[in-house]
């Protein structure tokens, strides 16, 4: 199935404030959310760093796509943890609803663990609004 | 479905460049590349395999200028175009808003063609899309072959195999030499925002 979400202004607007309070006040460098196209819906960055968040988008579905597609040959539904880790940045992905993801580029100052927590909660307050 | 965000009045487009292996899909891009850099603001992304084959795609984003007050980014992707790897062209096929269909003339190639091509069709339905329906252009590419004296198939022949029923626009091209390649750029990109203009009133 194709995907067909579409967002008005104000769910972007709302979006927005959810990733400013729970990601990007908490460190994180820059979050994107995105769909499974490789299209950026938000992009928000903390101001230190600027990615080219189109490539990384368009990679970052193609890599959900090819490790979703590996859970399956082994028989699971889905990988819960996606994470690429560096030796300064790394990236973490969540799944949102079908056909969207969360992409977290982050630096050793926040804590993998807190990290997941905090996208939990910001995945929460998102699915309200769509 | 191409991505309108309301707020920055921006929209995405995905223009996939599709057809059997080796058969200048990439050459394409990399023309395209090189040709409007000035436009292109970030670097083409390629994602290769050992002996230079594209394993899972090539990625070109690019600005086109704006429409109804919504400035339009392009993006081009090409598919891995050997047959074992249907799986990751699927992948890239997922929310495409329009097609190029880069068929190779050498004579040799002429059953890979439409094999490739029947491989789109059935692609696109597990997406619930008809290659009738989506803006299509049809490329025929390696047309400077014949002036080395490597037999390819002639315009008609390949708008018989290729283009009977479908009745898409077609270039030929050599993507090597640069010939037709930003021509069929520009057409697949008309036929592409043009079946958006509504969405965006």
């Amino acid at each position: 199935m194709d995907f067909t979400i579409e967002f008005d202004k104000q769910q972007i607007e709302s979006i927005e404030n959810i990733l400013q309070e729970e990601l990007i006040d908490l460190g994180v460098q820059s979050v994107i959310l995105m769909d499974l196209a490789g299209n950026v819906i938000v992009n928000l960055e903390n101001g230190d760093s600027s990615h080219d968040v189109y490539s990384l988008a368009a990679l970052a579905a193609g890599n959900y796509g090819a490790v979703s597609a590996m859970a399956n040959i082994i028989g699971e539904q889905e990988f819960s943890l996606l994470f690429h880790k560096g030796e300064e940045e790394s990236i973490h992905f969540s799944k949102v609803v079908e056909d969207l993801l969360l992409l977290t580029i982050f630096n050793k100052n926040v804590s993998l663990g807190f990290l997941r927590l905090k996208v939990a909660e910001a995945i929460k307050r998102i699915q309200v609004l769509i | 479905m191409a991505l309108i965000n309301p707020k920055k009045k921006e929209v995405q487009v995905k223009i996939v460049y599709y057809g059997p292996g080796r058969g200048g899909k990439t050459t394409n891009l990399e023309y395209i590349n090189k040709k409007f850099k000035k436009r292109i603001q970030n670097e083409m992304v390629t994602v290769k395999t050992y002996g230079d084959r594209t394993l899972f795609f090539d990625f070109l984003p690019f600005d086109i200028g704006e429409i109804k007050g919504h400035s339009i980014k392009v993006q081009l992707y090409t598919v891995p175009g050997q047959v074992k790897y249907n799986a990751t062209r699927r992948l890239v096929l997922r929310g495409v808003d329009g097609l190029v269909f880069v068929a190779d003339s050498m004579d040799l190639r002429r059953e890979m063609n439409i094999r490739s091509l029947q491989n789109l069709k059935e692609n696109l339905e597990t997406f619930n899309k008809n290659i009738f329906n989506i803006p299509l252009v049809l490329q025929y590419n390696k047309r400077d072959l014949a002036e080395e004296g490597i037999p390819i198939l002639s315009v008609d022949t390949l708008q018989r195999d290729m283009n009977s029923r479908l009745r898409a626009p077609a270039f030929p091209a050599s993507a090597v030499k640069g010939e037709n390649v930003a021509a069929t750029m520009k057409k697949i990109i008309a036929l592409t925002v043009g079946s958006l203009r509504k969405k965006l009133e």
